[in-house]
């Protein structure tokens, strides 16, 4: 991917993971993004609030392409996502030059979306013999490491419907790391669980955190943005309203916008 | 009773179980009619018990059992194969695909397959010859129908083609009841569409497939019966063919149901099976 520039010389230099210009996305006569700008360092945890219907989601899901950018562009570690540039003209990408980059991008959902016909150390270890063409035996040694990491060493072999929905949620923790991504994104991880679960689930995030992993995480734990986040970005009505230091801006917003969702959730 | 006395209400509840007077006379009469039915299979002569033990195992009957079985299975293989594609083209992005998949399962569905075999062993008069070449163009080889076709290839293909629109509907309705989000995240994972059907969409389909395909299955065995219209030689056109010199016309029937009933006994095990492995992962 390296034929034409990808991606303004600057961005990779300032170690950025993510840009996003000018961003919009449209659900057929409803404007979800209306023009998102954001950089992601390198390491770097941000946490992206707001209210449903904000676009936050929307703008995660467009970072690995499972939602198309209709305007603007989107890069990911130097390179334009979903497209390829030659000249002015863009290029949409292979199905298998998308897969290729999504590699690299590990995503967490609301709903688990585990695999619920697989093991859980199944669910682990199918994405690196299948994409990366791993050997069985490589895959299976590095998916019990990462169960242990999340804390699941005894779980492996049960199936998904006999886990609780935090161990579900650190077993897809898990399976997204197996195939070592640069970046993970969380859309909600902790949303659909009982209130009791999302500590476990919060804390295999404040690890991955720790060890350095660029994160974008969707959430309304404003706890976890304030202790873990490195930014907090608030959106609404599919436009950035305001975005800081975390604790800064939940201390202390600016923009009424943001007075008025923080005083609600706080 | 006073509160004292709940010590004693912790001891198992020893109560007067509620009569049904209805499930006794529905046994009863259940009971009189099996009864009726053992008796009559003893002493109605026209079972012909003992001509039916000479016929069981004779070669003419074992090879008509033969062929049932064979035509059953390339039946189903190649009408799940078939209607996987079927089922694909359905629900591909291209509405040429889609209509074409439309107009055949319209067309093998809305149609008895009893007609469709008469035609199929008819083929010779619709086409005459058989050749390889370019579409509206020249051709490079040609050779007489009737000098490649066989009842055979006229059986199975008639059961095939027809099996394959009732499954391409069955696999359509397993694939779209896998959650939308498990396609999501196979894609996030960087698996490619081919890999997230073979390995995550249809094994998870499956589990909604395997039931009503088991069914499909049972049925497919005993409408191997119909291709006596092409003419083929399976169980019944056999013991047709028997009982016309014989006479024995009865006999020879119920000895067929006895042989139908046998093999599909085996394929509801073979479903009962079928069925516990791909719903393994979810609990009841």
């Amino acid at each position: 991917m390296s034929e034409i520039m990808n991606m303004p010389g600057d961005a990779l230099a300032d170690g950025l993971m993510v840009k996003a210009e000018r961003v919009c996305k449209n659900f057929g006569h409803v404007e979800v993004l209306k023009g998102i700008d954001l950089s992601v360092r390198q390491g770097e945890v941000m946490c992206i609030v707001g209210p449903s219907g904000s676009g936050k989601s929307t703008f995660l899901r467009c970072i690995n392409h499972l939602e198309k950018v209709d305007a603007g562009r989107l890069w990911v570690d130097g390179h334009l996502v979903g497209y390829r540039q030659r000249g002015d003209k863009l290029y949409e990408l292979r199905e298998k030059e998308v897969a290729a980059q999504r590699r690299d991008i590990g995503m967490v959902f609301q709903r688990f979306n585990l695999f619920p016909h697989m093991t859980a150390l199944q669910n682990v270890m199918e994405a690196p013999m299948l994409v990366k063409g791993e050997s069985r035996d490589a895959a299976k040694a590095r998916a019990e490491q990462l169960m242990e990491r999340v804390g699941l060493s005894d779980r492996m072999g049960n199936y998904p419907s006999q886990l609780s929905g935090g161990q579900q949620q650190r077993v897809a923790i898990a399976r997204a790391l197996a195939m070592q991504p640069k970046l993970m994104l969380f859309d909600e991880p902790t949303s659909a669980l009982d209130p009791e679960l999302v500590g476990e689930v919060l804390d295999v995030m404040r690890d991955l955190a720790r060890e350095g992993m660029t994160m974008v995480v969707v959430t309304h734990e404003m706890g976890f943005a304030r202790e873990v986040g490195d930014s907090l970005v608030f959106m609404d009505g599919g436009v950035v309203v305001e975005q800081g230091v975390p604790r800064e801006v939940l201390a202390n917003p600016q923009h009424a916008r943001t007075q008025a969702f923080l005083s609600k959730v706080l | 009773m006073s509160v004292g006395q709940t010590e004693t209400r912790t001891g198992t509840i020893k109560a007067v179980p509620v009569r049904h007077p209805g499930r006794w006379v529905a046994a009863v009469a259940v009971a009189v009619l099996a009864a009726m039915l053992v008796n009559n299979l003893i002493t109605n002569e026209a079972y012909n018990w003992a001509e039916q033990l000479k016929y069981l195992f004779s070669p003419a009957v074992l090879g008509g059992v033969r062929n049932t079985i064979w035509l059953t299975v390339a039946a189903m293989i190649g009408g799940v194969l078939l209607g996987i594609l079927l089922a694909l083209m359905r629900l591909s992005a291209n509405p040429l695909l889609r209509g074409a998949a439309w107009l055949y399962v319209w067309v093998f569905r809305g149609t008895p397959l009893f007609t469709q075999l008469l035609i199929w062993g008819n083929i010779g008069a619709l086409f005459p010859t058989l050749g390889l070449g370019i579409p509206f163009g020249p051709e490079f080889v040609t050779a007489q129908t009737n000098a490649l076709y066989s009842a055979a290839a006229a059986a199975s293909l008639g059961l095939i083609f027809n099996e394959a629109a009732y499954m391409a509907e069955i696999v359509r309705g397993g694939i779209q009841s896998v959650d939308l989000g498990q396609q999501e995240a196979a894609s996030a994972l960087g698996l490619t569409k081919a890999q997230t059907l073979r390995r995550i969409i249809l094994p998870q389909a499956m589990r909604v497939i395997a039931p009503p395909t088991g069914n499909e299955a049972i049925s497919m065995l005993k409408n191997t019966a119909l291709v006596a219209a092409v003419p083929y030689l399976e169980l019944t056109f056999t013991v047709q063919n028997i009982y016309s010199h014989t006479y024995q016309i009865i006999p020879m029937l119920v000895m067929a149901c006895i042989w139908y009933l046998f093999l599909s006994s085996i394929m509801m095990i073979g479903q009962h099976y079928l069925e516990r492995y791909y719903g393994k992962g979810y609990a009841r």
